[in-house]
C-alpha cells in the first residue's frame, strides 16, 4: 500500500507539476548555497587566522604583549629569568610600509637561537642561510609573501622607514609549511636598528617548565608587568584578533540564512497551494483507508525529498560560489579585515552534512504545517470540495501575529549576548513571523476598499483576490518576507552611507591630507619634515597627527590613541560628538575624547576618569566627550598632541591635515610639498574629496556582498510568487477556459493576471515597507549598535524605495503572467472538457 | 440541405478529422441552416462528435474543410482574437457544470459578458438584473455561486448566456447535473428566453425529454447530421 500511497500522494503530483517542485528545490538550493558559501569563507578565514596566530606562538604557553607600539626590551631578561620559565623568546613585530607601494608587509624580528626552541618550523630554515639571519641587511620571506611581491632569493625588497627607503636582500624563501601568511623574518636586533625601534619589542613568547600551571603563572606575572603590557594565552591572543570580525561574520551568516528562511517559506507556500489543489485526492485516500499519520508522513517525506535534492545542489553551488567569492573579494568578502592572510577554502564533511541537514530541516518545516493541515481534515466534507473554492478555514491569527511581533519588539530591547546581537536577530525573526501571521487579516483589510469597475479584466482580477484571501495571503507573505528584508537593508545601508558622508564632511575639514605612508607603522614624519611642510608656500595652516596603539585590556583589541595637533578648545568643534561634552574642572585630569566604539568596548562614560598606558606609563585622563568614528572598529581616543609629546617625547607624526591659502591651487601645493620633503619619499597627498571617494568606495565594496545576499532573498521571494501563481493557474484552468468561451482574449486574461500580480505584490510590498522600516530600525539601533557599536541617523530613502516597489510589482506581474502562460496556452475546450 | 440566404447560422460541408496516429473522421459533410428564433436539439451517442460540432460553431476549433457562417460572416477564416470577440458579442454558453465564477456574485456573473462587451458597469448591472428577474433570481443577486443550488446555478448561467442578447445560444447538457424538477424549469426558461430574444438556440443533450422541448431534433450519426 505504501507504494500506492507514495505514488498517489507524492510522486504523481510531483511529476504532474515539476515546475513547482523545481522552484521549491531551487529556493532551498539557493539558501543552502549562500549559507554554505558564506560559512566556508568565514570559517576558512577564521581558521587561517587562528592557525597563523598559533603558528606565531609556536609552542609557547603564554605570550607577554603590549600594543603595536611595543614595550621596553628590558622586560625580557627579567621575565626570562623568572622561576618557572623554561624558554623565552623576544619578538618585534611590525607592519612595515613598502616603499613606493600602497601595501605593507608584516615583519617578525626574532632572536634566532631562542626562537628555535619555541618555533619548530624555523628548523626548516637552510643551514647556510641561518648564518645570514644575523646579517642586518637581509630578510627571509614566506612563500606566499614572495609570490605576492614577485620576489626571488637574491633580489631586494624595499621598505619605508621614516621617509627613507630601506632595501633588504632576500636570502631565503621559507617553505609553505613554515608560515602560510604573507610575512618577512629578520633578526630582532637588526630589525630594531633598521626600523628605528631600538630598545623596543612587541612580545615575549614563553614556554613554562613542566608542572607549572599556566593560568596561575599568568596571573602572578601580570601583577609584575608595566601598564599596557599583558600576559595572555596564545588562544586569547588569537581570539582577540578574531573578535573584531565576529559580528561581521555573524551578520553575513544571518544574511545567508535569510535566503534559506525565504526558501523555507517558499516550500511552505507551494505545499499549501498544492495540497489545496490535491485535497480531494487526499480525502479519497483517507476514505479508502489510508491513515492520517500515513498521509502526514508521506507529505513530510515529500518536503524532505525536495530539501535533500535542493540541499545537494546547494552544496555544489555553495562550494563553487565560495571559490569564486574568495577569488573576487578575498577571505573577508571585501571588508578588509584579513589583510595579508593567505586563506584557502577548507571543506569539512561535517560542515557539508550540517548544511545538507539544514536544507532538509528547513524544507520539512515548510512542508510539515500544510501537511498536518491536510491530514487532519475530515474526508467526508473534503470529497465534495472544489479546487477553485477558497473554502478552507480562514484563520485570522491576529492575536498570535500581534503577540509574536510584540515579543519581537521586546527582544530588541535586550542587551547583546556574548557580545553578539542574538536577541536582535531573534527580534527580526519574530517580527517577520508575526507579520506573516497577520497577513490573511491584513490582506483582507487592504483589499476591501479597492474597487474597479471600468476594466473588466482588472475587475475580475480584483474580485478573484478578494474572494481567495488565503491564496493571496500566501503570495503576499512571500513578497512581504523578502521585500521587508530588502527594505530594512536599504534603510540601514543608505542611512549608514548618508551618515558616513556627513561624518566625512566633519572629519575632513582640511584641503589636503599628507600621509607618511598609505599603511603600516614604519613611515613617520620627523620634526624637521613637519617644519618643512608647515613652511611650504601656499600652506596656510597644518595640523599633525600621531597614532599609537594601546593594549588596554588583554581580551579587547588594542585602542588607537590619536594625538591631534589642535588646541584643546577646538576639539569639541571639530569632532562629530554624539552628545554634549563634559565641562572639565580646572584641576581635572586632561581631556580624553573617546569614540563610541571605545566607550562601548571599555564601558567608559563621559566625565569618568580613566588610566591609559601612554609611553609605558599609566596616565590619568578624564573622558570629556564621545565622538562618532566609522574608521576604527577597535576603538579610538583623542588627546592633545602637546600633551602626548610632553608625556612621550615622541615628536614624530603620521599624518598632516593641511589648509591652503585661498589662492593656492591644490595641485601646486602638492608639488611644493613633495619638493619640500626628501626625494622619492613616496608620501601620499590626497584631497578631502579623494579620501571621501575612497571611503565611500570601501563602504560600497563592503556592502556589495550584503546586497548580493539580499537580492538572492528577493529572487527567492519572487520564486514564491511564481509558485503561488502557477499552482493557482493550474487550479484556475477551467476558469480561464470559461472566460475564453465567454469572449475574453488571451491578452485580457494576461492583463487580469498581471493586475492580480501587481495588486498582490503591492499589498505585499506595502506591508513589507512597514515591517521593513521597523526591521530597519532594529538593524540601525540594535544590530549595528551591538555588533559594531556605532550610531547613525535614520534616512528614509524614499526614491529608492519607490523604485524597488515599482520593480517588485512589475516583476510580480510578469511572474504571474509567465507562470500562467502554459495554462493559458492549453486547449480552451479541454479546460472545460467534462462539460462538452 | 438547400441554401437559405436569410439563415443566421449556416454550416456547410463541414469535415473534421482528429489528428494523431489513429486518425478518425469525426464530422463528414455536416450541413445546417438556422434562422433567428430557431431552437433545435442535437442528440447522438457519446463520442459521436456533438462537442466537436459545437466547438466549430463557436469558433473554438476550426474545421478541416467546409464553412461556418454566422450572420453571413465566414468565421473559419478569422484569427483567434476576432473569433474571440465574435464569441463575446454573438454567442451565449450554458455548460453542464454551470461554470459560474465562484468569486463573483450572482449579479456580477450575469453581468460579466455585458462588461466584456464594453457595456458600462451600471448598464451591465441593470440588464443583468433584468435577465435574472426573467429567470426568477432577483432575491439571490448578492449571493455567491457556492451558496446556490444546482438549479439556481444553472438559471444564473442561463441569465449570463442571454444577458447580452446573443445571436446564438449553445447549451451543452444543461440539465445533466440537475434533478427532474430543476431540469424542467431550466429547459423552460432557456427556451422562453431564446425565443423572446429571437436568438438561435442549439441544445445538445442525451435526454429525450430535454430534446423534446426543441422545435426540431437532429441526430448526429457517423459524422453526419440527420433530422431525427
Amino acid at each position: 500500500m505504501n507504494a500506492a500511497v507514495w505514488h498517489a500522494l507524492v510522486s504523481g503530483p510531483l511529476r504532474a507539476a515539476p515546475g513547482r517542485s523545481l522552484l521549491a528545490v531551487a529556493a532551498i538550493a539557493i539558501g543552502v548555497a549562500l549559507g554554505l558559501a558564506v560559512h566556508l569563507i568565514n570559517a576558512s578565514a577564521a581558521g587561517e587566522f587562528g592557525r597563523a596566530a598559533r603558528q606565531m606562538a609556536g609552542e609557547a604557553d603564554l605570550v607577554v604583549q603590549g600594543g603595536r607600539t611595543g614595550f621596553d626590551e628590558q622586560l625580557y631578561p627579567v621575565i626570562a629569568k623568572m622561576a618557572g620559565v623554561d624558554a623565552a623568546s623576544p619578538v618585534l613585530e611590525l607592519e612595515a610600509a613598502l616603499y613606493g607601494r600602497r601595501d605593507t608587509l608584516k615583519i617578525i624580528g626574532i632572536d634566532a637561537l631562542r626562537a628555535y626552541a619555541l618555533q619548530p618550523q624555523l628548523a626548516g630554515v637552510g643551514n647556510g642561510a641561518r648564518i645570514a639571519l644575523f646579517d642586518a641587511d637581509v630578510i627571509r620571506l614566506s612563500a606566499s609573501a614572495a609570490r605576492a611581491l614577485d620576489a626571488a632569493v637574491g633580489s631586494t625588497v624595499t621598505f619605508k622607514v621614516g621617509m627613507q627607503p630601506l632595501p633588504l636582500r632576500i636570502v631565503e624563501i621559507l617553505p609553505d609549511a613554515s608560515y602560510r601568511q604573507h610575512l618577512g623574518l629578520m633578526d630582532i636586533a637588526a630589525m630594531q636598528w633598521r626600523f628605528e625601534r631600538i630598545g623596543l619589542i612587541s612580545r615575549i613568547d614563553l614556554r613554562l617548565a613542566s608542572g607549572i600551571d599556566a593560568e596561575t603563572f599568568r596571573r602572578q606575572l601580570q601583577t609584575q608587568l608595566p601598564p599596557g603590557v599583558h600576559a595572555v594565552t596564545p588562544q586569547t591572543d588569537s581570539e582577540r584578533g578574531l573578535a573584531i570580525t565576529r559580528a561581521y561574520r555573524l551578520n553575513l551568516d544571518m544574511l545567508a540564512l535569510i535566503a534559506l528562511f525565504t526558501g523555507t517559506f517558499m516550500v511552505f507556500s507551494s505545499q499549501v497551494l498544492a495540497l489545496l489543489r490535491r485535497r480531494t485526492q487526499i480525502a479519497l485516500l483517507r476514505a479508502l483507508g489510508v491513515t492520517r499519520s500515513t498521509v502526514l508522513g508521506w507529505l513530510v517525506a515529500e518536503g524532505a525529498l525536495l530539501g535533500l535534492i535542493g540541499g545537494l545542489i546547494g552544496l555544489g553551488g555553495g562550494y563553487l560560489l565560495a571559490v569564486q567569492a574568495m577569488a573576487l573579494a578575498g577571505a573577508d568578502l571585501g571588508a578588509d579585515y584579513f589583510r595579508n592572510l593567505n586563506a584557502e577554502l577548507i571543506i569539512e564533511p561535517l560542515t557539508l552534512l550540517a548544511f545538507l541537514g539544514l536544507g532538509i530541516a528547513f524544507a520539512i518545516i515548510g512542508a510539515a504545517i500544510p501537511a498536518w493541515d491536510a491530514a487532519r481534515r475530515q474526508p467526508a466534507s473534503e470529497l465534495h470540495a472544489r479546487d477553485d473554492n477558497d473554502t478552507l478555514h480562514r484563520p485570522k491569527w491576529i492575536a498570535a501575529g500581534l503577540t509574536t511581533m510584540l515579543t519581537g519588539a521586546l527582544l530588541s530591547l535586550l542587551p547583546p549576548l556574548g557580545g553578539l546581537p542574538l536577541a536582535g536577530y531573534g527580534a527580526i525573526a519574530l517580527l517577520l513571523i508575526g507579520a506573516v501571521l497577520l497577513m490573511p487579516a491584513l490582506t483582507g483589510i487592504l483589499l476591501s476598499p479597492a474597487k474597479l469597475t471600468s476594466v473588466p479584466a482588472l475587475e475580475l482580477g480584483l474580485a478573484q483576490l478578494k474572494a481567495t484571501p488565503r491564496h493571496v495571503a500566501i503570495s503576499v507573505a512571500a513578497i512581504l518576507v523578502s521585500f521587508s528584508l530588502v527594505v530594512a537593508m536599504l534603510i540601514m545601508v543608505l542611512s549608514f552611507r548618508q551618515s558616513l558622508d556627513s561624518w566625512l564632511d566633519q572629519v575632513l575639514p582640511a584641503d589636503l591630507y599628507l600621509r607618511a605612508a598609505v599603511a603600516g607603522e614604519t613611515a613617520l614624519l620627523s620634526p624637521e619634515e613637519q617644519q618643512h611642510i608647515a613652511t611650504t608656500a601656499g600652506v596656510a595652516s597644518v595640523a599633525f597627527t600621531r597614532f599609537q596603539s594601546l593594549l588596554i585590556n588583554a581580551n579587547q583589541p588594542a585602542l588607537t590613541l590619536i594625538a591631534r595637533d589642535l588646541p584643546e578648545e577646538d576639539l569639541p568643534r571639530t569632532l562629530p560628538l554624539t552628545s554634549p561634552p563634559a565641562t572639565l574642572l580646572p584641576d581635572s585630569p586632561p581631556a580624553l575624547w573617546i569614540s563610541e566604539i571605545a566607550a562601548a568596548l571599555f564601558d567608559w562614560k563621559i566625565g569618568q576618569t580613566v588610566t591609559l598606558p601612554v609611553g609605558g606609563t599609566a596616565r590619568t585622563l578624564t573622558v570629556a566627550g564621545i565622538w562618532r568614528d566609522y574608521s576604527r572598529q577597535n576603538g579610538a581616543a583623542i588627546i592633545s598632541r602637546d600633551l602626548y609629546r610632553s608625556w612621550t617625547f615622541d615628536h614624530s607624526a603620521n599624518d598632516a591635515a593641511i589648509r591652503l591659502s585661498p589662492d593656492t591651487p591644490a595641485a601646486a601645493a602638492e608639488l611644493a610639498l613633495r619638493a619640500a620633503l626628501p626625494a622619492n619619499a613616496a608620501i601620499e597627498i590626497v584631497s578631502a574629496g579623494t579620501i571621501r571617494k575612497i571611503s565611500l568606495g570601501i563602504f560600497d565594496r563592503t556592502f556589495a556582498i550584503t546586497w548580493a545576499l539580499e537580492m538572492a532573498a528577493l529572487i527567492v521571494g519572487l520564486f514564491g510568487v511564481s509558485v503561488a501563481f502557477s499552482v493557482q493557474a493550474l487550479a484556475r484552468r477551467r476558469e480561464f477556459g470559461v472566460l475564453r468561451h465567454l469572449g475574453m482574449t488571451r491578452g485580457q486574461i494576461s492583463a487580469m493576471l498581471a493586475g492580480e500580480g501587481a495588486l498582490t505584490a503591492s499589498v505585499g510590498a506595502l506591508s513589507g515597507l512597514a515591517v521593513g522600516t521597523v526591521i530597519g530600525f532594529v538593524l540601525i539601533h540594535v544590530i549595528n549598535r551591538q555588533s559594531f557599536h556605532w550610531s547613525m541617523e535614520l534616512h528614509m530613502p524614499w526614491l529608492q524605495l519607490l523604485v524597488l516597489f515599482t520593480i517588485t510589482a512589475a516583476c510580480a506581474s510578469v511572474t504571474a503572467v509567465v507562470s500562467a502562460r502554459s495554462v493559458m496556452r492549453s486547449d480552451t475546450v479541454a479546460a472545460v472538457r467534462e462539460d462538452w | 440541405m438547400p441554401h437559405n440566404s436569410s439563415a443566421m447560422l449556416s454550416l456547410s460541408h463541414l469535415h473534421k478529422t482528429y489528428p494523431g496516429p489513429a486518425r478518425r473522421s469525426i464530422l463528414q459533410d455536416v450541413n445546417l441552416e438556422l434562422s433567428p428564433g430557431d431552437y433545435i436539439a442535437i442528440v447522438g451517442d457519446s463520442g459521436c462528435g456533438k462537442s466537436t460540432l459545437l466547438n466549430l460553431i463557436a469558433g473554438l476549433d476550426l474545421p478541416d474543410s467546409g464553412s461556418v457562417k454566422l450572420h453571413n460572416r465566414e468565421i473559419t477564416g478569422l484569427d483567434d482574437n476576432t473569433r474571440t470577440r465574435m464569441r463575446r458579442r454573438d454567442i451565449g454558453f450554458v455548460f453542464q457544470a454551470f461554470l459560474l465564477l465562484p468569486y463573483l456574485t450572482v449579479l456580477d456573473n450575469a453581468a460579466l459578458t455585458l462588461k466584456l462587451n464594453g457595456v458600462t458597469h451600471r448598464e451591465a448591472q441593470r440588464k443583468a438584473y433584468a435577465e435574472l428577474s426573467a429567470v426568477g433570481l432577483t432575491e439571490a443577486i448578492h449571493r455567491f455561486p457556492g451558496t446556490l443550488s444546482g438549479g439556481e446555478s444553472q438559471r444564473v448561467a442561463v441569465a449570463r448566456a442571454l444577458a447580452h442578447e446573443p445571436k446564438l445560444v449553445l447549451a451543452d447538457e444543461p440539465t445533466g447535473n440537475l434533478d427532474t424538477d430543476s431540469a424542467d424549469v431550466v429547459l423552460r426558461l432557456l427556451r422562453e428566453r431564446v425565443k423572446a430574444q429571437r436568438s438561435i438556440g442549439i441544445l445538445v443533450t442525451h435526454s429525450s425529454a430535454a430534446a423534446a422541448t426543441a422545435d426540431r431534433i437532429y441526430r448526429l450519426h457517423h459524422g453526419a447530421l440527420h433530422p431525427a
